[in-house]
C-alpha cells in the first residue's frame, strides 16, 4: 500500500494539472505546429505570438480590467457585509443564530439554472442591465453565504478572553471587532478574501446576461466568446493564450496560499 | 447591548441577500406559476430534463467515488502532502466557462489530444468526432465536469476524515481487522455526514449546470447535450419568452431541491437521535 503513494499523487496531479498544462503548451505553439497531426507534446519551436495577438487583436485588456473592477469591488461589498453578520452569528448570542446561519447558507445552494431567469429579469426591471457595479453587487451577494459560513467559523476559533481584555479596557463591540479581531484574523480575512475574488472572477451566468456589450464584458466570458468565423477558424492558439493569462493567476494563488485556503474551506466544510 | 441593537449587525448581509437574491427569486419563481402545466407537457422541456437526469446520474457518482478516492490518499501521511493538497484543489479554482474551452480543445477531432493519447496507445485506430455525436458528446461534458468538480468532494469528504479519530483505526488493527474491513466498519459510517453533505450539494449543482454545456457543446450536436438550464436560457434570449423561461425555472427548481433533498436524507440515514 505505502509504496503506491507516490505513484497515486502522480496521477492525481497528471489528472488535476492536466487539461491546464495542455493550454500553456498549445499557447505556445506557432500557427504552424499548432494544427500538426499527431500533436506535438512538447513544443518543437515556442513563440509568444498568441499572447501578442490576445492582446492586439482582441479587447482581451479591457476584459481583464473589467473583471479586476468587479472581483475588487464585489470582493469590499462580501467582506463589509459578512464581517459584521459573521461576528454577531459567532459570538452576540442572538436569539434564533442558528437559523439565521442556515438561512444564509441555503442562498448558497441555488444552481445556475435557478438564478439564470430571475436574476436577469429583476435587473432589467432595476435598470441594472450593462453595468458591471450592478454585476459586482450581485457577485456579493451570491458570495456573502460562503464569505459568512468560513469566517464565523474563525471567529469561534477566537480566544474569547481576549476580547473580554478589550471590553474591560472600554472598547465597544464594534471597537473589539475592528481594532482586535479584525487584525489578529488577517490571514483568515485574507484567505476569504481570495476565494471570494476568485469566485466572482470565474462567474459566468450573470457576467454574460447582465454585459451584452463587448466592451464591458468580463474574462471568462470573453474567452468564451472568442471565435472564429467559421468552426474551422477558431483560433485556438489565441484562446489557449487567454486560457493560461486567466487561470494562471488562480493557479499561482492557490498554491502561494495553500495552507490559508485549505484551512478555510474545509473549515466551513466541516460545519456544514 | 439592547437586543435589537445587535440584531443590526446581520443588516447589510440581510439586505443584500434580500433585495439581490430573495426578492428576484421570489417574484420571478412566483411569475413562472402560471405556466407550468405548459411546461410539463413540452416535449423540448423533457428532452432537456432527460438529458439533465443523465448527466447527473452519471457524473455525480463518478465524481463521489474519485473525491473518496482522493480523499483517501491525501489523507495518508507523505511529504508534500500540503502542495498535493493544494494541486488537487486546482481544477476547482478555475473559471469553467474558460476551462470548458481548454476541454473543446482537446476533444476536438482533427487536432485534439484526446484522439492522440488512445491512438498513441493503439486503442483506436479512427479519430472521434467527440463533440459531433450525441453520446460521445455527452460523455465529454460528464468527463469535463468530473475534473472540474470532483476537488469539490474531495475537500468535503477530506474535512469529514479529519475528525475520524486514529486511536479507533489502531484499535481494530490491534483486533486483527485489515484495512478494507477498518474502511468499511469505521471510516464510512464516520464519513456519512460528509458524504450526505458533499452528495446534495454536487447534485443541486449538476443538475443546475450551465457554463459547461452552453460553452462546450451549446447543447448539441441535435440537442443531445441541452440541458434544463440552457432551455430555460434559450427561451429568455433567443426565442424571446420569458414567461415560458420563469416557468421552466420553477418546474426545474422545484425538481431539483426535491430530488438532491431526498437523496441527501437517504445517504444521510435515519437519524439516530
Amino acid at each position: 500500500m505505502k509504496r503506491l503513494v507516490p505513484f497515486a499523487v502522480l496521477a492525481l496531479a497528471a489528472f488535476s494539472l492536466g487539461p491546464f498544462l495542455w493550454s500553456v503548451v498549445t499557447s505556445l505553439k506557432p500557427a504552424a505546429e499548432l494544427f500538426r497531426v499527431p500533436p506535438t507534446w512538447i513544443p518543437r519551436s515556442m513563440s509568444l505570438d498568441n499572447y501578442r495577438d490576445v492582446f492586439a487583436q482582441r479587447p482581451f485588456a479591457r476584459y481583464m480590467l473589467n473583471s479586476l473592477f468587479v472581483a475588487a469591488v464585489s470582493t469590499l461589498v462580501t467582506l463589509a457585509a459578512a464581517a459584521p453578520a459573521a461576528y454577531a452569528l459567532a459570538r452576540l448570542r442572538l436569539r434564533g443564530a442558528a437559523l439565521a446561519e442556515k438561512a444564509i447558507l441555503a442562498f448558497a445552494l441555488f444552481p445556475p439554472a435557478v438564478l439564470l431567469v430571475p436574476l436577469f429579469v429583476a435587473a432589467r426591471e432595476a435598470g441594472a442591465l450593462n453595468s458591471r457595479l450592478g454585476v459586482a453587487v450581485v457577485h456579493a451577494a451570491l458570495n456573502l453565504p460562503f464569505a459568512v459560513w468560513s469566517l464565523a467559523s474563525f471567529f469561534r476559533a477566537f480566544p474569547a478572553e481576549l476580547e473580554d481584555a478589550a471590553r474591560v479596557d472600554g472598547f465597544s463591540r464594534a471597537g473589539v471587532l475592528l481594532r482586535v479581531v479584525l487584525p489578529v484574523s488577517a490571514p483568515a480575512l485574507a484567505a476569504t478574501a481570495i476565494l471570494v475574488f476568485i469566485f466572482s472572477w470565474n462567474e459566468f451566468v450573470i457576467a454574460l446576461t447582465f454585459l451584452t456589450r463587448d466592451e464591458l464584458r468580463t474574462v471568462p466570458v470573453g474567452v468564451a466568446m472568442l471565435s472564429g468565423v467559421t468552426v474551422y477558424e477558431i483560433p485556438w492558439g489565441q484562446i489557449s493564450a487567454a486560457v493560461v493569462l486567466t487561470t494562471l493567476p488562480v493557479v499561482a494563488a492557490v498554491l502561494a496560499f495553500q495552507r490559508g485556503i485549505v484551512r478555510g474551506l474545509s473549515a466551513g466544510a466541516v460545519k456544514g | 447591548m439592547r437586543s435589537s441593537a445587535r440584531y443590526a449587525w446581520l443588516l447589510p448581509a440581510a439586505a443584500l441577500l434580500g433585495l439581490v437574491l430573495a426578492v428576484p427569486l421570489a417574484v420571478g419563481l412566483a411569475g413562472g406559476a402560471g405556466g407550468t402545466g405548459g411546461v410539463l407537457r413540452d416535449r423540448a422541456v423533457g428532452r432537456a430534463a432527460w438529458n439533465t437526469l443523465v448527466f447527473a446520474g452519471v457524473s455525480v457518482p463518478l465524481e463521489m467515488g474519485l473525491g473518496l478516492a482522493f480523499a483517501l490518499l491525501l489523507n495518508c501521511d507523505f511529504r508534500g502532502r500540503g502542495l498535493a493538497r493544494a494541486v488537487a484543489l486546482v481544477p476547482w479554482a478555475l473559471p469553467t466557462a474558460v476551462m470548458a474551452m481548454s476541454w473543446r480543445w482537446i476533444f476536438s477531432d482533427s487536432w485534439g489530444i484526446a484522439n492522440d493519447v488512445p491512438r498513441t496507445l493503439g486503442l483506436m485506430s479512427e479519430p472521434v468526432a467527440w463533440l459531433g455525436r450525441p453520446a460521445t458528446a455527452m460523455a465529454a461534458l460528464i468527463a469535463a465536469d468530473v475534473w472540474k468538480t470532483t476537488p469539490f468532494v474531495t475537500l468535503i469528504l477530506l474535512a469529514g476524515l479529519q475528525g475520524v479519530p486514529r486511536d479507533l483505526h489502531e484499535a481494530m488493527s490491534l483486533d486483527g481487522a485489515g484495512p478494507a474491513r477498518r474502511f468499511l466498519w469505521v471510516t464510512l459510517p464516520l464519513l456519512r455526514p460528509a458524504i450526505a453533505l458533499a452528495l446534495v450539494f454536487r447534485l443541486i449543482q449538476a443538475l443546475g449546470i450551465f457554463d459547461l454545456p452552453w460553452v462546450l457543446t451549446g447543447g448539441g450536436p441535435a440537442d443531445a447535450t441541452r440541458t434544463v438550464s440552457l432551455e430555460a436560457y434559450d427561451s429568455v434570449f433567443r426565442h424571446l419568452e420569458p414567461a415560458r423561461g420563469a416557468a421552466i425555472t420553477l418546474v426545474a427548481a422545484a425538481g431539483i431541491f426535491a430530488l438532491a433533498l431526498t437523496l441527501g436524507a437517504l445517504a444521510r440515514g435515519r437519524r439516530t437521535e
